[in-house]
């Protein structure tokens, strides 16, 4: 239901696009308490990366960051993910003001030493690109706050469903855009989002 | 006269374009099993990803190990592997439901696409490499 209303949302402001610098939209469904409007943000979390590390908001507090979920042994679209994702991090690698950040919805298999191995093997910076495990009912709810699917599933390839979206956050914790993971063309758009939203958020120079 | 004349010429150009369209992609079904049963990882370009997945494009391998390759794809490959100078140590998983014809139109369509120019394997041949694999 919350995803619907946010593709409503989605398709609402990609019909009216002001001219000029733009600005993304804030996913998501909206609540207004005493006339102020309360827009929804990723909650706190504490995940483990790596390298061991515990990573939480604060590691996000003065960047934006982008979001997706996966496992090591998916045998579907994981790989067209990462790829994309890859061209990200390459775009970016040198940029401090951005990171990225994979959740593994595999918490039996994907432990800190595989999501080592498979760090090492794609040839990321842990600097820049954070792939987490953590406790299992914490990683898909938080899928959830992202708008992503995150479900086992038994009758799935490789034992899960999920979505190969990659998601935008602001350094607010506010959800400003997203794309198909696998969709080269979406994910040349989504660098786009990216652009305009490190021009919101620290300014047009650098 | 001339009526007649367009109505021989037009149908010749159609068969013309028909021809060069197939020349320009000779293994249209290989491409279809490809993007269906290997792209998802080895990629529609046939990159692979980082020390992960190797790739086909300009791989090595494929010359190389051009006896083995059939029962790589039908029963999938569990050992380390070096593409181009890099050790590949994930296992791959094979398609046992694919056809000695579908593997030979997949090989024949990586063969021949993203710069590859391998000669193309002969249904026979891949039959008789099915018998032995391992």
């Amino acid at each position: 239901m919350r995803i619907l209303y946010f593709l409503f949302l989605a398709v609402l402001f990609a019909c009216n696009q002001p001219s000029g610098p733009r600005t993304l939209p804030i996913l998501g469904e909206r609540d207004v308490v005493n006339g102020d409007t309360i827009y929804p943000a990723v909650p706190d979390f504490s995940f483990v990366d790596q390298d061991g590390q515990v990573v939480t908001n604060a590691l996000f507090a003065d960047k934006i960051y982008v979001v997706d979920f996966f496992f090591i042994h998916c045998p579907t679209i994981c790989p067209k993910v990462k790829a994309n994702g890859l061209r990200i991090y390459e775009k970016y690698k040198n940029d401090d003001r951005i990171m990225l950040l994979s959740h593994s919805i595999d918490v039996k298999n994907d432990t800190v030493a595989a999501l080592k191995r498979h760090a090492d093997k794609l040839g990321i910076e842990s600097r820049r690109w954070r792939m987490v495990t953590g406790d299992h009912d914490a990683i898909y709810d938080i899928a959830d706050d992202y708008f992503s699917v995150a479900v086992e599933n038994p009758d799935a390839p490789g034992g899960f469903d999920h979505s190969g979206r990659l998601i935008l956050v602001d350094k607010n914790r506010h959800v400003r855009s997203f794309c198909d993971g696998t969709d080269a063309e979406d994910v040349d758009r989504f660098m786009l989002d990216i652009d305009a939203l490190l021009d919101e958020q620290f300014g047009r120079s650098k | 006269m001339l009526f007649s004349k367009k109505g021989i010429l037009l149908p010749l150009i159609a068969c013309l374009l028909a021809l060069v369209q197939c020349e320009s992609n000779p293994y249209r079904e290989g491409e279809r099993l490809y993007k269906m049963n290997c792209a998802n990882c080895h990629l529609d370009d046939g990159a692979g990803l980082g020390a992960l997945i190797p790739p086909l494009a300009g791989a090595d391998y494929l010359a190389a190990h051009r006896e083995r390759l059939p029962c790589i794809l039908k029963y999938g490959l569990k050992d380390t592997i070096v593409v181009n100078g890099t050790v590949y140590a994930e296992a791959m998983p094979g398609v046992q439901t694919l056809s000695a014809i579908q593997i030979a139109n997949i090989l024949n369509y990586i063969n021949t696409n993203w710069g590859n120019n391998l000669p193309p394997y002969r249904l026979d041949e891949v039959r008789a490499l099915l018998e032995d694999c391992e």
